[in-house]
């Protein structure tokens, strides 16, 4: 187990080195410079500010020189925002990022499995339909459509949030719910379906002639089993929270780092666009090896060599 | 070779192809989510194909009588020549809603194409000869899948945008090529998989004895063998390209104007929600009825071709 362990958080290099390599190379190839804004600085200046940054020097100088920057912690100074390191804004955004993607994590396992469940209970009776209602509409509407309809409805009509900023819990409710609404729609969906799955085994049928309590039935054996499927697609349910969250920061006017990614494409700050870039695949090949470990904790026939 | 070809195939493809399909499209045939599924689906494709012919008016032109008697503001729903009204321009959504219909149906076939092109042959060569090989393809498959792909096809979008390729269908080729370049992944992994377990089977081991080539056993036993997941796995890939192609016309980086993909429509639409919701609501609803569709028929499809999860449903 420590061997796979290892193995799997080493794996991780080498991503982030093809990552980071291809992202260089696409970056350098979008036409344009750091220095376009909408005053054009003269030739002159635009030389001296690239031979500042080092932005002279050939491709792959300017990539090790990044690289180097990067194993030791240091990400570069913005383009953009001159008076600023990336580091100073990575670290002044990513908490909140970070919160954004914890709260609709939580929200989407403690809504969508529960779900899940009074849905296989109620098989095929109003439980079921409520529950499947609930996941269409989770699945059906992109998490950017959700998220104005609830500014509208919430926000405008009814006033009961605010739509923007992030100053304390009444900000936090929109966009929690509109990050969280397609996950609990895929957990619900699964647990449900996995649910369904386990109630004809033969164990449920011993545990059940044996006299144990319906509820017991339910929880030590039905629920136990049947969400070891449901933790697969935490994977892909995480990846999706951390991509997910640079749309919803940058809709609800979030300042955490995500919404950072789109104005650092357009603006070519290279060093922050790298940062964010590495960022997002650190969290996703990371947390699939989160899941991965969390798979095998719980299903005890799993084992990693 | 020209008769251990032929017995091979008499032995084999009458096997293959008696039971599976039909009870596959009985089964679908009972289940009413898959037949609702499949009813928006058709309706999608219709919309796609046709929709500049049942379109009441040209997608780009602007009724700028009727907008000036409006007073400039959006025309609501239910208005004479105006189905669902018109945008802030004049132009008039219903059209615009099936030009963006026209978008999402290229979008979803072109993007499964790109996806089967690059993911069946990687995920054959891999399953098939092992080793090495299946070593490096697999681990360049698992950086893919880390990569965070709505990020990679945002910026191949920006990087590219300006180029002939870039321009080339409205932007829309690049929108295929970014989104099929980071979903290829689930397909090959698929495809690896079930020749994996196909290749050990008896009637694989009989056509190799009897000198069958690689290619030959890939092509005709493997591959139509393991279909199933595989079509199920490109009827679900459906919805998520359509996501991600609203998604990328949503923050701008898509479909170039004046073309109108549900996602330009719903971010053209947000400054006016206040006073005129329908220019967000029914690009929603279109967008929703699209996922819904495919989503319900890729899960009857999974019922209906593999019957030892029949019932999950």
């Amino acid at each position: 187990m420590i061997t796979y362990l290892a193995r799997r958080i080493l794996w991780i290099i080498p991503v982030l080195f093809t990552v980071s390599i291809i992202t260089f190379t696409l970056m350098h190839a979008v036409p344009g410079g750091p220095w376009d804004s909408e005053k054009r600085l003269p030739q002159g200046v635009q030389n001296r500010l690239n031979a500042q940054y080092g932005l002279d020097q050939p491709i792959y100088v300017q990539y090790i020189t990044w690289a180097g920057g990067f194993v030791q912690g240091n990400l570069g100074p913005s383009y953009r925002f001159k008076d600023r390191t990336v580091n100073d804004i990575v670290s002044d955004g990513i908490w909140t990022t970070v919160q954004l993607g914890v709260m609709a994590f939580l929200l989407a396992v403690f809504v969508g499995i529960p779900l899940g469940i009074i849905a296989s209970l109620g098989h095929n009776r109003w439980p079921d339909y409520l529950s499947t209602s609930v996941s269409i509409v989770g699945i059906s509407t992109p998490s950017f459509v959700l998220a104005i309809l609830l500014i509208v409805f919430f926000g405008v009509q009814l006033r009961w949030f605010p739509t923007s900023g992030w100053k304390g819990p009444p900000n936090w409710v929109l966009p929690t719910i509109a990050l969280a609404g397609f996950p609990i729609a895929q957990i619900a969906r699964y647990t449900r379906a996995s649910m369904l799955e386990v109630t004809r085994k033969d164990y449920i049928r011993t545990a059940q002639s044996k006299g144990l309590r319906d509820r017991a039935v339910v929880i030590r054996h039905m629920v136990r089993n049947a969400l070891i499927p449901v933790v697969t697609i935490l994977g892909p349910i995480l990846a999706f929270l951390v991509t997910g969250s640079f749309i919803i920061e940058t809709i609800f006017a979030i300042p955490g780092v995500g919404r950072y990614y789109i104005t650092a494409i357009g603006t070519r700050d290279y060093s922050l666009l790298m940062a964010m870039t590495m960022l997002y695949a650190f969290a996703v090949a990371f947390m699939n090896v989160v899941v991965d470990v969390l798979y095998a904790y719980i299903d005890p026939r799993i084992r990693y060599s | 070779m020209a008769t251990t070809t032929a017995l091979d195939r008499r032995l084999t493809k009458p096997k293959q192809s008696a039971g599976l399909w039909s009870d596959a499209f009985g089964r679908l045939r009972k289940n009413r989510l898959a037949l609702f599924g499949l009813v928006l689906v058709i309706l999608f494709l219709i919309a796609g194909a046709f929709g500049p012919i049942l379109a009441p008016w040209d997608y780009k032109v602007q009724d700028l009588q009727a907008i000036f008697a409006n007073g400039n503001r959006p025309i609501k729903p239910l208005s004479p020549g105006h189905l669902l009204g018109t945008d802030s321009l004049g132009r008039d959504l219903l059209s615009r809603l099936l030009d963006g219909a026209r978008i999402s149906v290229t979008v979803a076939f072109v993007v499964q194409i790109v996806i089967l092109s690059i993911g069946v042959p990687i995920g054959a060569l891999a399953g098939w000869f092992g080793g090495r090989l299946d070593n490096i393809l697999m681990r360049f498959t698992d950086v893919i899948y880390a990569f965070p792909d709505l990020l990679f096809i945002i910026l191949l979008s920006v990087a590219f945008r300006e180029t002939a390729f870039g321009q080339a269908l409205d932007g829309l080729f690049l929108v295929f090529v970014a989104i099929g370049l980071t979903s290829w992944v689930t397909v090959a992994r698929l495809v690896r998989g079930q020749l994996l377990a196909l290749k050990e089977t008896e009637f694989v081991e009989a056509a190799r004895a009897i000198g069958v080539s690689d290619a030959r056993i890939v092509v005709r036993h493997l591959l139509p063998n393991g279909l199933s997941p595989i079509i199920v796995a490109i009827t679900l890939g459906i919805p998520s390209a359509i996501l991600a192609e609203s998604t990328l016309a949503f923050i701008g980086v898509g479909v170039q104007p004046p073309r109108a993909s549900w996602g330009s429509l719903i971010a053209d639409g947000q400054k006016y929600v206040r006073g005129d919701p329908h220019l967000v609501l029914f690009p929603a609803i279109f967008i929703a009825l699209a996922l819904i569709g495919f989503t319900f028929l890729g899960d009857g499809l999974r019922d209906a071709l593999d019957p030892k999860l029949k019932g999950k449903q």
